[in-house]
């Protein structure tokens, strides 16, 4: 399949170990990215939160570039990063509501020559592997099972909440999906309070003691649980969760040592693609519990 | 507002309410005495019921023929007094605005787990102590009108479409679970929450309130204030009547920066215009950048504390070459710049805000065919909204 990829900032700027992957992973598995080069940030929920009119619209343009690679052959837009995800659903569904105030915003796009039209397709890679390309077609994909590495969901928050927003239903267990991947590529899920809350990071500049409290609260969690590491679709929740981590041990007084994978990282270590190469020797945290650096082996090994 | 009802389960004509309708239900509730010493437990009690009565029916049948010890606070059983806020299954509600079967549904072992709300302390069973908690922190935001003196002589007649605007915060009715779910108060628990700070807008969005610049200086600069919610969405899934406290806080958030231009000590404008300010120069976030800027400049002492407490971090990500001394000074700039510029400067031009509140204003295409009066073009008529988009009379700053 062809899609009209959105990387977003964060995984161009702090965590370009996710684009990488990304960019190894979907070849890989048949997808072909076509890259929205002059699409703009999705404002984070923060551009809402001082101009709703200038997030809807900023979101709109993105959704019109990628409309024009829809009407060339792509199938669908595609985002690596839960935040873009939920912020730019929450224009979406006010841009979708109303054609006056379509109308209205699309104002600012027509000198560009872009238009948005309602009903764009927009789903994170998370939601692509399970409904586009599917799980068993992902586990026959598996050269490398992620056997005997216990992996802990990170969901975050704008992936999973409000859940119509999101798409949630009967029909889309969309909060279930990286368990459901976890299990296809050979992992072992592992269960913890923290798997669908928040990372602390939208916080983290205005309240660092409440930010770092809620990172180290999920991976202590994940660790209570004797979790190998755990695997987020968010490139946001990393920052708190990995870069930030040394900082949050200092906060919770403990020494956590949680490896946190990029989603799509998980997916080309299943698929048998070199650790290195996916970028996991540039985390914070080492992944040592993860890989076997000598022999690239994938499972916990003795810390 | 918060349940679905999915008519597609009917198994055996359950809904329909027949004496053959009836089901077996396992409640299991979490106990819990303080005056008896004893740790929390949970015990299980089996009711024969209409899969379409509430979780209160149910438990209120067990303590009528189980166990009259049972403690859960209720009264009005309509979703009007908000008394018996629960968690069913893990999630915040009504006990009695929720079925037996949707409770059902979202059992992980078939049973209908009862407990009490979460981030208040327990005083028995499923009732916790609301005053220590909720209500303190309502009381905490003024929740009263602090209207222009002198006041008019007889009403005060302001225009229909600015009371509109708060009747989403009006329609609370002081449950308490989105403050069971806040996972700031979790961490925090002196944060304001969701449930007062929603409360608080209805008083800042109200015309009639002549505080509004005093009240939001306040809740900008209070360290536990609106800059401590982390936008986790959990209130807004929590509510049953979609109040949204979320949102709410966001148009505080809105309305301090661009309406008051309050700088407040916790750098939470700082870090808005920060964000706004990166798109427009660059189309993408700066991150290396994005820390200083919210701190008030390179310069400013906040921006070199910041930095001081993130040595080892940034020490760890250049060694890990995921931040590059290159990446990290020179920023890629969209291509096509110039647009989102205009954009901009197109924008903040306007004298109002331009917003689409979909609490007030319906979708274009109801859902059920015939409920023509939730329609979007219906709503303009009966608004006399005439671009049925809400346009608070405010102006717009940057």
């Amino acid at each position: 399949m062809k899609v009209a990829y959105w990387p977003g900032c964060v995984s161009r700027g702090f965590t370009p170990e996710l684009h990488g992957a990304m960019a190894q992973v979907a070849p890989a598995l048949d997808i072909e990215l076509v890259e929205l080069n002059r699409a703009n940030c999705c404002g984070a929920g923060v551009i809402a939160e001082h101009s709703q009119e200038l997030a809807d619209t900023l979101n709109a343009r993105t959704f019109a570039l990628a409309q024009k690679e829809i009407e060339q052959g792509a199938d669908m837009m595609m985002n690596i990063c839960s935040t873009c995800q939920g912020a730019q659903s929450e224009c979406q569904q006010r841009l979708d509501a109303s054609a006056e105030y379509r109308d209205e915003v699309n104002r600012h796009l027509t000198p560009e020559g872009l238009e948005y039209a309602a009903g764009i397709v927009n789903k994170n890679f998370l939601w692509v592997l399970v409904e586009e390309l599917g799980l068993d077609a992902l586990a026959s994909k598996v050269k490398r099972p992620l056997t005997d590495l216990r992996v802990g969901p990170f969901y975050g928050c704008y992936i999973v909440r409000p859940n119509d927003r999101i798409g949630i239903d009967d029909q889309h267990p969309r909060d279930t999906y990286l368990e459901k991947v976890i299990e296809a590529l050979g992992g072992t899920v592992v269960e913890y309070a923290g798997s669908q809350k928040c990372c602390g990071f939208p916080v983290a500049l205005m309240n660092a003691e409440t930010s770092f409290k809620q990172a180290g609260r999920h991976l202590g969690d994940a660790k209570d649980a004797q979790a190998d590491c755990l695997v987020t679709p968010c490139p946001l929740c990393h920052l708190n969760l990995d870069m930030q981590q040394p900082r949050v041990n200092k906060v919770v007084g403990r020494n956590l040592q949680m490896p946190v994978l990029h989603l799509p990282q998980m997916v080309g270590l299943a698929l048998g693609m070199d650790p290195k190469a996916l970028g996991l020797g540039r985390h914070v945290v080492k992944p040592t519990a993860v890989i076997d650096w000598s022999t690239s082996v994938v499972g916990a090994v003795a810390a | 507002m918060s349940t679905t009802e999915d008519t597609t389960k009917t198994d055996d004509g359950a809904w329909h309410g027949d004496s053959e309708g009836l089901k077996e239900f396992t409640l299991r509730l979490r106990r819990f005495d303080p005056e008896s010493g004893k740790a929390p437990y949970y015990e299980e009690f089996v009711v024969e019921m209409e899969p379409h009565r509430s979780v209160l029916d149910a438990i209120l049948t067990a303590k009528d023929h189980e166990d009259g010890s049972i403690g859960i606070r209720c009264s009005c059983r309509a979703a009007i007094c908000g008394s018996c806020g629960t968690r069913i299954n893990d999630k915040p509600g009504l006990a009695c605005h929720t079925h037996l079967s949707d409770a059902l549904d979202r059992s992980k072992d078939g049973k209908i787990t009862v407990e009490p709300m979460g981030n208040m302390p327990v005083i028995k069973d499923l009732i916790v102590d609301m005053d220590a908690v909720h209500w303190k922190k309502q009381q905490r935001v003024t929740p009263w009108l602090l209207p222009q003196e002198p006041l008019p002589v007889k009403e005060h007649i302001v225009p229909r479409e600015a009371m509109v605007d708060v009747t989403q915060s009006m329609a609370c009715i002081q449950c308490g679970a989105c403050v069971s779910d806040c996972l700031s108060m979790e961490v925090d628990p002196l944060f304001i929450g969701p449930a007062a700070l929603a409360k608080a807008y209805r008083f800042v969005g109200d015309p009639r309130d002549s505080r509004h610049e005093q009240r939001l200086t306040d809740l900008a600069n209070d360290p536990h204030g609106i800059y401590d919610c982390t936008h986790c969405f959990k209130c807004i899934e929590a509510c049953p009547k979609g109040v949204a406290p979320m949102n709410q806080i966001m148009r505080l958030r809105r309305i301090a920066s661009a309406d008051h231009d309050i700088e407040d000590v916790n750098d939470g404008s700082r870090h808005e215009h920060a964000l706004v300010n990166h798109v427009k120069k660059w189309g993408t976030l700066n991150e290396a950048q994005l820390v200083p800027d919210s701190k008030g400049g390179k310069l400013h002492p906040r921006s070199a504390k910041e930095i001081a407490s993130s040595v080892s971090v940034i020490a760890t990500a250049l060694l890990r070459r995921k931040v590059t001394p290159k990446t990290a000074l020179i920023h890629h700039k969209n291509p096509n710049q110039s647009e989102i510029r205009r954009i901009y400067s197109e924008i903040g031009a306007r004298d109002e805000r331009l917003e689409l509140n979909l609490y007030i204003t319906q979708p274009d295409e109801p859902e059920a065919p015939g409920d023509q009066d939730s329609s979007h073009e219906a709503q303009i008529e009966s608004t006399g909204d005439q671009s049925a988009v809400n346009t608070p009379a405010t102006d717009r700053t940057h």
